[in-house]
């Protein structure tokens, strides 16, 4: 007796599927949508150091090394007005000690604050406390710069060159503090402190973050030893958290290095090298790119964007620095 | 009746009743004893209270436990001080900060705000002459652009992390956090060098919206990404169980279960590039009249706004800046607020 086997597909009904593990067309596409759109902060990234090194280049070929070193900024025109590329001078050298200083403040000022407000949050905090001041920290990580700017010029100002009053007057033999001529006001110190108050909720969220990682068992462990509290945190979170806490600082760091509306607010930019950081004269690139941007001619314009493009650089490597660190965080401890 | 015996739950670790009153005792005495320090000597004002209080508190309170529960005990409750007086000075600037845009910006508040622009006035008029209407029609406009470029690629970036897990993952992450810390008045600057120099030759909103979408797009894709990842695996193996392909899988099932997390993501967003004022000073132009186009014109928004009544620097102009502040603070507020709300009840369902 021979058998018949009828097929599905001979009387009409659905085919036998072949059985693969090739993705479907659809799934195809959806990868490639999903992985081009994925590349764009590639692209957006390359494009902007594209741009900004193609109109800044002949500028950085003119200037040279003297455009990070120098501290001059000079547009000269020669007899019949036009643009001479031999004398003009370029150096954005002072408004780069400038930034870093002024960022350096913020960090010395707002890394000690932020790791004990993270210890308060994850420690010492009852619940409903904790919720409120994380929600109020958050909250104060999304005001606009220009808020803060404002406050800075208007409520800080006030206040903080009486503190740099104070600091001079008993600090003011270390050469830091000294202040030649008197004026306290729009210095790098109180920039400093407007940028310490914006990267407060940045690095105190990261150390939070960083902190409440921390094993357990470990936490235990050291109470169960009899620790108190403040010997727990010493003997087994802080070794934990350390260096995404140092990690933590550094993302700060990058961001206060690009800040421009709050400083530009609160700093008297002045095209000098000032290492007293009470003395109200100082510089930052982004702030001074907005300050001659306004009355910029086309050459000046293409050595601002040849600034921008240093700042895009240089905010880049720290931040990027800042993320390894943070994220090969999660040290030993004991 | 029987009486009946109510047993109640006793918490060992609170604090009783005494030791309340003790530290209540330590408190009384560092503030008694700052008062008397600035009432005899020259130190004034509320610097010399607030540190002197820290001070006197601090050291009774190292006594107190020293002499009772010994140096341990004593350590931890200097480190207790340290840490209150740490996450004090991190919330006193933002209380002052709120304090003060409400105090001085309620004064510039009226109605016609809203309904008025400034083609006709100058900032330095009276305050009830003129408005922000074009300021909160640009900014909407801004940010509406924004969206409509960056929510795509930022939840496509999103959705590569989280579902194809290709090979560029962690390239990509580590871009979107460097692309997060591009400074805005560089993103302002790529754009004047890429598009309006070369191209447009002219400030328009949409430039603006461009400079802005770079600051939103790592904002909304690091966001989406936490978002989706919260998402249970067992809904993917669900919809592939199910004969869904992987697009189906994530565009029927993935998606719409993160959908409150996206408009989250989006949230956010939206509040990191409202206030952002460097690029749109560069881009925008900043006109004082209602633009409803964004490819032509200047456009004016609340950060030109608020900028140009406080480069002006007369009184009511300072007081048209505070309250052009003030009605942004509230934008990121109630933005703020959304997000919290919706994310609250993510996690708690």
């Amino acid at each position: 007796m021979s058998q018949t086997v009828i097929s599905p597909a001979s009387v009409g009904g659905p085919t036998k599927r072949e059985i693969t593990t090739q993705p479907r067309v659809s799934d195809r596409v959806f990868a490639g949508i999903v992985t081009s759109g994925a590349l764009s902060s590639l692209v957006i990234l390359g494009l902007i150091f594209f741009f900004l090194t193609f109109q800044g280049f002949s500028v950085l070929r003119t200037q040279g090394f003297r455009f990070i070193t120098g501290s001059n900024w000079q547009v000269v025109q020669d007899a019949a007005g036009n643009f001479d590329p031999k004398a003009t001078q370029f150096g954005i050298g002072a408004m780069l000690i400038g930034t870093v200083l002024s960022a350096l403040i913020a960090i010395v000022v707002a890394v000690p604050i932020s790791i004990l407000s993270a210890l308060f949050l994850n420690f010492f905090a009852p619940p409903f406390l904790k919720k409120i001041m994380v929600a109020v920290v958050d909250l104060m990580a999304a005001f606009p710069s220009i808020l803060f700017g404002l406050w800075g010029f208007f409520i800080l100002m006030p206040s903080a060159e009486y503190w740099a009053k104070l600091l001079h007057h008993f600090l003011g033999f270390i050469p830091l503090f000294q202040v030649d001529p008197p004026i306290y006001t729009r210095s790098p110190f109180i920039a400093g402190l407007v940028l310490a108050i914006m990267v407060i909720p940045i690095v105190t969220s990261v150390a939070r973050e960083v902190f409440s990682q921390t094993p357990p068992d470990r936490i235990q462990a050291a109470y169960a030893l009899g620790a108190t509290r403040w010997s727990m945190i010493r003997a087994v979170v802080l070794p934990y958290g350390r260096s995404g806490v140092i990690g933590g600082a550094m993302l700060g760091l990058g961001r206060a290095m690009g800040e421009t509306v709050a400083v530009y607010t609160v700093l008297n930019v002045v095209y000098q090298v000032n290492w007293h950081v009470l003395l109200g004269a100082g510089g930052n690139v982004a702030s001074m790119i907005l300050l001659k941007f306004g009355e910029a001619g086309p050459e000046e314009i293409k050595a601002l964007m040849a600034a921008g493009l240093i700042l895009f650089v240089l905010t880049l490597a720290v931040n990027s620095l800042a993320d390894l660190i943070v994220r090969r965080s999660g040290g030993k401890g004991r | 009746m029987t009486e009946k015996q109510v047993v109640r739950p006793q918490k060992p670790w609170q604090s009783s009743p005494r030791e309340r009153f003790n530290s209540g005792l330590v408190l009384l005495a560092g503030l008694l004893t700052s008062y008397v320090i600035v009432a005899i000597t020259p130190m004034k004002g509320k610097l010399a209270y607030f540190s002197l209080f820290f001070l006197a508190f601090t050291i009774y309170d190292f006594t107190f436990h020293y002499f009772t529960r010994g140096m341990a005990l004593a350590k931890d409750a200097i480190a207790r001080a340290f840490v209150a007086l740490g996450i004090t000075l991190a919330v006193a600037p933002i209380i002052s900060i709120l304090a003060t845009v409400f105090i001085r910006g309620y004064k510039g508040i009226h109605l016609s705000l809203f309904t008025k622009d400034m083609k006709l006035n100058s900032v330095s008029d009276p305050v009830n002459q003129g408005g922000l209407l074009h300021a909160l029609t640009g900014t909407g406009i801004l940010v509406l652009v924004a969206l409509i470029i960056s929510v795509p690629l930022g939840i496509l970036t999103a959705i590569y992390m989280t579902e194809i897990k290709g090979r560029f993952v962690r390239p990509i992450k580590f871009l979107v956090q460097a692309m997060s810390g591009v400074p805005s008045i560089v993103a302002g600057l790529f754009i004047l060098s890429a598009i309006v120099y070369p191209i447009t030759k002219s400030y328009s909103g949409f430039v603006g919206a461009l400079a802005l979408s770079i600051l939103m797009i790592p904002t909304i894709a690091r966001t989406s990404e936490e978002v989706l990842l919260l998402i249970p695996n067992d809904l993917r193996e669900a919809g592939v169980a199910l004969g869904g392909t992987q697009w189906r899988t994530v565009a029927m099932v993935v998606v719409p279960a993160a959908k409150s997390g996206l408009v989250t993501a989006m949230i956010l967003g939206i509040a990191r590039i409202a206030g952002e004022t460097a690029p749109v000073l560069l881009l925008t132009g900043g006109g004082d009249s209602v633009n409803g186009n964004p490819f032509s014109g200047p456009m004016g928004s609340l950060p030109f706004y608020i900028w140009k009544a406080y480069a002006v620097g007369t009184a009511e102009s300072v007081t048209r800046a505070w309250a052009g502040i003030l009605i942004l603070l509230v934008i990121v507020l109630m933005l703020f607020i959304s997000a919290r709300v919706l994310s609250e009840r993510r996690t708690s369902k």
